[in-house]
């Protein structure tokens, strides 16, 4: 298992943003989303880097860690910039890297795109970092609730996102008990010739599918033998409510706005 | 082989929120030959603690030997295939590792990988399924077609088929119905002794570790609560109790026998019923002295 890596990880806790309502979090990160585009100045920037920065630290959890989690986003991150600095051909010449010239608007544009890239990666782990699976699929099945009137299966949507959601975290400990019982039969998944290593992926995928397919099974049969049919009536367990806190989130998020709005040139 | 623990510890997903040590200060020894039995609260660290003996996990502290290989957190072994060929382990619920279409291919995928040779590897797959009980015709049907039982010994002959050493067990009889555990435990006991094997058994059952074990380990939140031989720890009623564990049915008989009658019969090593036989040819004794 890959321990590093926190994109879709969910890690507990009781900060303001893991109190916060999960449409809160949620549409305020689609506005983001958006928003994040319309940045064009180094204040701009900045304001936005300052609010992803600071939610990041009020969630309580070490910015040192999810740094370090985002790993493999660096790279792409590196990389982007990179081809900037090679491609784009505007400004004037700063200088000369291994006989490419280096433009002065290839670096401005490298770095804002990969700051772009840095600002939406972080906000959007940041939902999935403080908000359980559940709280998610209960968001969404609400933010989409008026889409029912044209008979768009809202319901049955969440149920089959939380069901996925719900089944990750097993599929991955199976995925690792197997792969230690099949290594113990002398399975070699980390060395040798990628052809071997290839062919030691089927004692493992055979046995996962095999209880994957085993789990819907009983869970489907449980889900009948207790009476459960969809949507229409059903009460709810958790219930969402939005609280003085969201809208005080809401205020800053609109200053924000506000004040991306006064900084861009 | 040798197993010996050294001050092991070993914390999984070390340096996240995840962070959670499963074993420390964990030292104990078990010579070659030896069927240890280890015993201890879900979530004492049994699994983990076996995973080494194969170097699945590697410590985080301290150090492990078995025979001749050194595991330790600061080096890789280089002969960790040898190791692995060397020490079986049979996993807990191991009919989830079958993959293969026939029976007979999926006992011949371990020894295959440590490269044995056919013909050797159709000798050890008779020898395996007589010992795990699976009649002969069934070695060409596919492992999903068999009852879960059925399952259970395919799997474990596929882990006797290396032919190890040192085989480790976790609560290999978990699930079945009482015939199948008993036959199941016999079958590893007599492995045990005919092939001279080290054997290392985590399990629930008391009464499983007093009658097969020479040595047992208790362990409790991670590290070594207690250790001896069955017979001399299985009858401390309050430290067992401290940890939530239960004393083996026999001997709980033998404490309820000595509070009623007011005298300690001896535990060699007797079945429930020897034990009410011998009561009974005592009660009698008693009776007709007088
Ligand atoms: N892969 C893992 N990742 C994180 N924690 C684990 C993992 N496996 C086991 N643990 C934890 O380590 C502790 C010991 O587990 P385990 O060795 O499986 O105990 P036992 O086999 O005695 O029930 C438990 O608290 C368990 O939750
Ligand atoms: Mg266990």
């Amino acid at each position: 298992m890959n321990n590093a890596f926190i994109i879709g990880q969910y890690i507990p806790g009781e900060s303001i943003i893991h109190r916060l309502d999960p449409r809160t979090k949620i549409t305020i990160i689609f506005f983001f989303v958006i928003i994040v585009f319309f940045a064009n100045s180094i204040a701009s920037y900045g304001l936005l880097t300052v609010f992803s920065i600071g939610s990041a630290l009020a969630t309580r959890i070490k910015l040192s860690y999810i740094i370090k989690g985002l790993t493999p986003v660096w790279f792409l991150i590196i990389f982007t910039f990179i081809l900037h600095l090679v491609v784009t051909r505007e400004g004037d010449v700063l200088f000369e890297l291994l006989s490419f010239p280096v433009y002065s608007g290839a670096v401005a544009q490298g770095s804002a795109i990969s700051l772009r890239f840095f600002l939406l990666i972080l906000v959007t782990s940041l939902l999935t970092l403080t908000t359980s699976p559940i709280e998610i699929t209960d968001a969404i099945e609400s933010l989409l609730h008026p889409l029912k009137r044209i008979k768009f299966p809202v319901h049955e949507l969440a149920l089959m996102m939380s069901i996925s959601l719900r089944f990750i975290p097993t599929l991955m400990q199976e995925t690792e008990k197997i792969s230690k019982a099949q290594a113990s039969r002398g399975v070699d998944f980390k060395t040798g010739p990628i052809k071997e290593r290839l062919q030691a992926i089927v004692p493992l995928l055979v046995p996962l599918f095999v209880s994957a397919f085993k789990r819907a099974e009983e869970l489907a049969m449980a889900m009948e033998a207790r009476g459960y049919q969809g949507g229409e009536g059903r009460t709810k367990l958790r219930e969402l409510k939005i609280k003085p806190i969201d809208i005080v989130t809401f205020g800053i998020f609109c200053l924000i706005i506000i004040g991306l709005y006064l900084t861009r040139t | 082989m040798d197993i010996s623990f050294e001050n092991v510890a070993y914390t999984y997903q070390p340096k996240t929120p995840f962070e959670h040590r499963a074993i420390h200060d964990l030292s104990f020894q078990v010579s070659s030959g030896t069927f240890v039995a280890i015993v201890g609260h879900t979530g004492s660290g049994k699994s983990t603690l076996i995973q080494h003996l194969n170097g699945l996990l590697r410590p985080t502290q301290g150090q492990v030997t078995i025979g001749d290989y050194q595991l330790s957190s600061d080096k890789k072994l280089k002969e960790m295939k040898e190791l692995r060929r060397r020490v079986g382990v049979v996993f807990q619920y191991p009919e989830h590792q079958l993959f293969e279409e026939t029976v007979a291919k999926d006992i011949a995928f371990g020894p295959a990988n440590f490269g044995v040779d056919q013909a050797e590897i159709k000798k050890r797959t008779y020898e395996v399924i007589q010992a795990v009980q699976i009649p002969e015709d069934l070695l060409e049907r596919s492992p999903f077609d068999l009852s879960g039982g059925q399952m259970r010994r395919v799997a474990i002959a596929g882990v006797l088929a290396m032919e190890p050493e040192v085989l480790v067990l976790d609560e290999p009889t978990a699930g079945l119905d009482p015939r199948g555990q008993k036959d199941i435990m016999d079958m590893f006991y007599r492995l045990h002794q005919e092939k001279n094997l080290t054997t290392v058994l985590v399990t629930h059952s008391m009464e499983d570790a007093l009658h097969y074990a020479d040595h047992v380990i208790i362990l409790d939140h991670g590290t070594k609560y207690m250790e001896g031989k069955p017979a001399e720890v299985f009858v401390k009623k309050e430290e067992l109790n401290k940890v939530q564990l239960d004393l083996p049915e026999v001997i709980q008989f033998i404490f309820k026998v000595e509070e009623k009658f007011g005298f300690r019969l001896t535990y060699r090593g007797q079945e429930l019923s020897e034990l009410a036989q011998e009561l009974k040819e005592l009660i009698r004794g008693a009776d007709n002295h007088e």
